[in-house]
């Protein structure tokens, strides 16, 4: 076998157990957001795989230093502690969405069946020139309006997380 | 050199196994995790698709990519909202059980 | 668009609108405004609003006879009523009015006699306190049918009739239950509207049966004249009925035509509503129950005479059950103790030789009839009318008596109207009648023999109860009591002139349509000039053809007849008042069954009245309407879905978020699994 399908094999078992790992963990959210990060951190690496560089240097950047970092602050803000969790649901619930997930799993999977080899790919792809070539010139309408939707973002967090004001 | 379908397949658990954390778990937080773990899978999948038609030399297509990063923008705007939200329900109701915040029936 | 050819007469149509005029006013400030006029003005908006019509339809009535014979027809086209394109061809009613022979001698009885009647009800209505602020409301009615009868009368064709039959209906039940806080008087209007509505059930199929008729040969038109046109083309078909078979269509739709004129006309078996009618007010009973609205009937047959005289089957019911009818009433109206009720009787009975002779062919003695009794019967009832304010309200003949010194211009006047009705010789009645009988002897109806026998019989039976009548209330001891009979005095003029008016006419009239018989013996060529006026629009029955010898015969058995009722009743009833109680005791059964009218109002209770009120309430009602309908239709399919909201799509919100998730889920599942398969 070749190194780059082991190395997917091995990032992608990563991946699942510590997903898994995060959704079933109930001994805490930190632990939980721990797994979280080991799965971006998989995520990332099957990025480079895929020839994704800069997608992959910004998943482990925003995802795995931002985003889970900012769930462990608030879950150290709040000072959960074990036993504030409620017991977990009913046997039925739990069975229903697992039967649901697989539905989805069995839906998505047949869907991409029999495709042929992936074609080799242009040099300079997904490296972070062409990446932001193509970003700020056929795209730079999109990083706008996202940019927008960072600021409404910014604004939205901090009144809510506001407190009265006297 | 890896099947679009394996990377589709894993695409495809880890976004299966998200949506049972989302549709499972009480706590807030570890819900929203959840939904990060989906939309992770989805970005995993534009990856692969991209991965399969990158394009030519001359005109290279990175849509998936671009669609990635945009998924991961808004991914962080959302969480810092929703995780706004959480603060304010634990001040309101001291607990993040989703249960509590069930006003919203008949 | 005129059918037939006829001179344009614009002022004819005053003749309806000038009453319409004054019902309007009245309906107006009384309805709408709520501010009644005064009594004085009340009296000459509407009289003077009927008074004016007659004198238009005299003014018509020289027109036509200013005419040349054949061409006697004047017009007046309002404008087009009901226009239709029909399978292609184009139908249109018209409002259009039309004076023939036949309809001015209608519109001056109407219009003549309704005028003499208006002025009488000032002074009755006037004296008669039972309702002081229904005045003006009585004026309005007798108005609004005033119009409603000039418009079934003068109208051109079917459609314009029935509005006008319909009119005179609603008029007879308002008025009948003019006095409506009494219960009674209200049932009363109601039974007469209803036995009227089975009639024009009857009507209405005569003209649907007709129009269908008429649309198969290609003239679809409900005017008279088009009728009689194109009725050659229709004479001939037939329809297959399920009971009876193969049958004509005159015959059917003559049938049915009659049904309603039974129903408007009170004969046998739809009679039932007009003794009733007398609950209504005395100058009602006098107008609508003697000389117009009853009339109508008589009317529409004339009209469509030539109808009828291609139908043998459909006249000779007609005639059998004229001749019927009038027997039957008159033995009712032997024994009735009510003074309205026996004319109300009588009516019935001599509306019965009214058809005995349209049956038999004979339909200008038939409107010969109408005429003059029109003018003695009115004389009758406005004579009972006068006797009843002076008796103060006093209805009951055995509690009168002796009034003839005491309202003598009454009295005499009565008397002059029994005479007339019992068949005097000279006085109109005779003539009329005694053409009628002569008809049924010489009319090729099956059995025309027996309808002789029994219209002769009649006319000794009308003999007989009139002349009870005048001797029980206004000979011999007064009967009534002491205080009473210190206070009974003649009416006013504006009751007693009308009376003295018909009673001109009920002696005069007759000599008017005098029978060529009577004109020979007395020399006048050409006498009877209603029959020759009348003979261009109607057509001719078959009738054999009578000898004056056998005319002059069968003139003296109906005046021997006369004079055995008169006499009977002379013993009976002035000679030697026991007698009639010790004959009523003598047969005790008859007697009971004439006083208790052949118990037809209870036989109609039990089979038809009882079953249909069962059927509406408890079937329609109950069972349908509030069962059916309101519960399990409205009402259940509002506890249906609320039981489905409330118990079961309720749950699907829970307010817990995780379920709206699965469920968002699991759509999105769904349909991404229906378009990926």
């Amino acid at each position: 076998m070749e190194t780059p399908l082991l190395l997917f094999y091995l990032f992608a078992a990563l991946a699942v157990g510590s997903a898994l790992g995060m959704v079933l963990n109930l001994r805490n959210t930190v632990a939980g957001a721990m797994n979280l990060v080991l799965t971006m951190v998989s995520l990332g690496g099957i990025y480079l795989l895929l020839e994704a560089y800069l997608v992959a240097a910004l998943q482990i950047m925003v995802y795995g230093g931002a985003i889970v970092v900012l769930f462990l602050f608030v879950v150290m803000l709040l000072n959960l502690r074990q036993d504030d969790f409620a017991p977990a649901r009913a046997w039925l619930v739990r069975v229903g969405s697992a039967l649901l997930a697989v539905a989805a799993l069995v839906g998505l999977l047949s869907a991409t069946r029999g495709l042929p080899e992936a074609p080799p790919v242009p040099a300079g792809f997904g490296g972070y020139a062409q990446v932001g070539e193509v970003l700020y010139t056929d795209y730079v309408l999109l990083v706008e309006v996202v940019s927008l939707l960072l600021l409404a973002a910014i604004v939205g967090a901090l009144i809510l997380a506001k407190r009265k004001i006297d | 050199m890896i099947p679009l379908d394996h990377v589709i397949g894993l695409s495809a658990v880890l976004f299966s196994i998200g949506l049972i954390g989302v549709a499972t778990r009480r706590n807030v937080i570890v819900m929203l995790m959840s939904i990060e773990l989906m939309l992770n899978a989805v970005n995993l999948a534009f990856v692969g698709f991209n991965r399969m038609w990158p394009g030519s030399d001359s005109a290279p297509a990175l849509s998936g990519q671009m669609f990635v990063l945009m998924v991961i923008t808004v991914a962080a705007a959302e969480v810092a909202v929703g995780l706004g939200i959480v603060i304010s329900m634990f001040r309101n109701r001291d607990s993040v059980d989703v249960d509590e915040v069930s006003l919203l029936k008949w | 668009m005129v059918n037939e050819a006829g001179l344009p007469a614009v002022y004819l149509r005053w003749i309806p609108l000038l009453p319409l005029c004054a019902a309007l006013i009245h309906g107006i400030t009384l309805g709408l405004l709520r501010r009644p006029i005064s009594k004085p003005l009340t009296n000459a908006i509407s009289c003077g609003s009927v008074i004016a019509a007659f004198l238009i339809s005299c003014f018509a009535m020289a027109d036509l006879i200013g005419e040349p014979a054949g061409q006697r027809r004047l017009v007046d086209d309002l404008y087009t009523w009901i226009g239709s394109g029909v399978g292609g061809q184009i139908f249109s009613a018209e409002m259009a009015l039309v004076v023939d022979p036949l309809s001015a001698v209608m519109i001056l009885i109407v219009t003549g006699v309704g005028s003499l009647i208006h002025v009488y009800s000032i002074g009755y209505m006037e004296a008669d306190h039972r309702d002081d602020k229904g005045y003006q409301r009585f004026f309005a009615c007798l108005n609004l049918f005033t119009f409603s009868m000039l418009c079934l009368v003068l109208g051109e064709n079917l459609v314009l009739m029935f509005l006008g039959w319909e009119g005179v209906g609603l008029c007879s039940y308002l008025l009948i239950g003019f006095w409506y806080s009494d219960r009674w008087n209200a049932y009363c209007g109601s039974k007469a509207f209803i036995v009227n509505r089975i009639g024009d059930f009857g009507f209405l199929l005569g003209i649907f049966l007709i129009f269908s008729a008429l649309v198969q040969v290609g003239s679809p038109t409900l005017s008279f004249a088009g009728i009689e046109r194109s009725f050659h083309q229709i004479a001939g078909l037939s329809l297959a009925l399920p009971l009876v078979g193969e049958a004509r269509l005159v015959n059917v739709a003559g049938i049915c035509f009659f049904l309603g004129a039974a129903g408007k006309s009170a004969q046998l078996p739809l009679y039932v509503w007009l003794p009733d009618a007398m609950a209504g007010p005395t100058p009602v009973s006098a107008l609508i129950h003697a000389a117009t609205m009853v009339t109508a009937g008589v009317y529409m047959v004339c009209r469509l005479s030539f109808l009828y005289a291609e139908a043998e089957v459909a006249s000779a019911l007609i005639a059998w059950i004229g001749g019927l009818t009038a027997l039957f009433a008159a033995t009712i109206g032997l024994v009735q103790t009510d003074i309205k009720k026996v004319l109300a009787y009588s009516t019935v009975s001599q509306l019965g030789y009214m058809f005995l002779a349209a049956g038999c062919g004979a339909y200008g003695a038939a409107i010969f009839h109408l005429g003059t009794h029109a003018f003695f019967k009115a004389l009758l009832f406005l004579g009972s009318g006068s006797v009843i304010l002076a008796m103060h309200h006093e209805q009951d003949i055995e509690k009168m008596g002796g009034l003839f010194s005491r309202i003598p211009v009454t009295a005499w006047t009565f008397l002059v109207g029994v005479l007339a009705i019992a068949g005097t010789p000279g006085l109109s009645g005779f003539f009329s009648k005694d053409e009628i009988l002569a008809s049924s002897f010489a009319s090729q109806v099956p059995g025309h023999a027996y309808l002789y026998a029994i219209g002769l019989a009649t006319a000794g039976l009308t003999s007989f109860y009139m002349f009870r009548l005048f001797f029980r209330t206004f000979t011999g001891e007064c009967r009534a009591s002491a205080e009473l009979q210190k206070q009974i005095h003649e009416p006013g003029r504006s009751v007693l002139v009308p009376l003295l008016v018909l009673a001109f006419f009920s002696v005069t009239a007759g000599y008017m349509g005098l029978p060529q018989v009577w004109g020979d013996l007395l020399g006048i060529p050409e006498s009877n000039s209603l029959g020759n006026f009348l003979g261009p629009v109607l057509a001719q029955g078959e009738l054999h053809h009578l000898e004056h010898a056998t005319e002059y015969l069968l003139a003296v058995a109906a005046i021997a007849v006369a004079l055995l009722g008169f006499g009977l009743a002379y013993l009976l009833y002035f000679a030697r008042p026991g007698l009639a109680d010790r004959f009523a005791d003598a047969l005790p059964a008859a007697h009971r069954t004439l006083s208790n009218k052949y118990w037809v109002d209870e036989l109609y209770d039990l089979l038809i009245v009882r079953p249909t009120v069962f059927l509406s309430d408890r079937v329609c009602y109950r069972i349908l309407d509030a069962g059916l309908i309101d519960a399990v239709a409205v009402n259940g399919t509002a506890h249906t879905v609320r039981a489905l909201a409330a118990h079961g799509l309720r749950h699907l919100h829970g307010g817990l978020t995780q379920s709206y998730v699965f469920f968002m889920i699991a759509g999105a599942v769904a349909i991404v699994g229906y378009l990926l398969r």
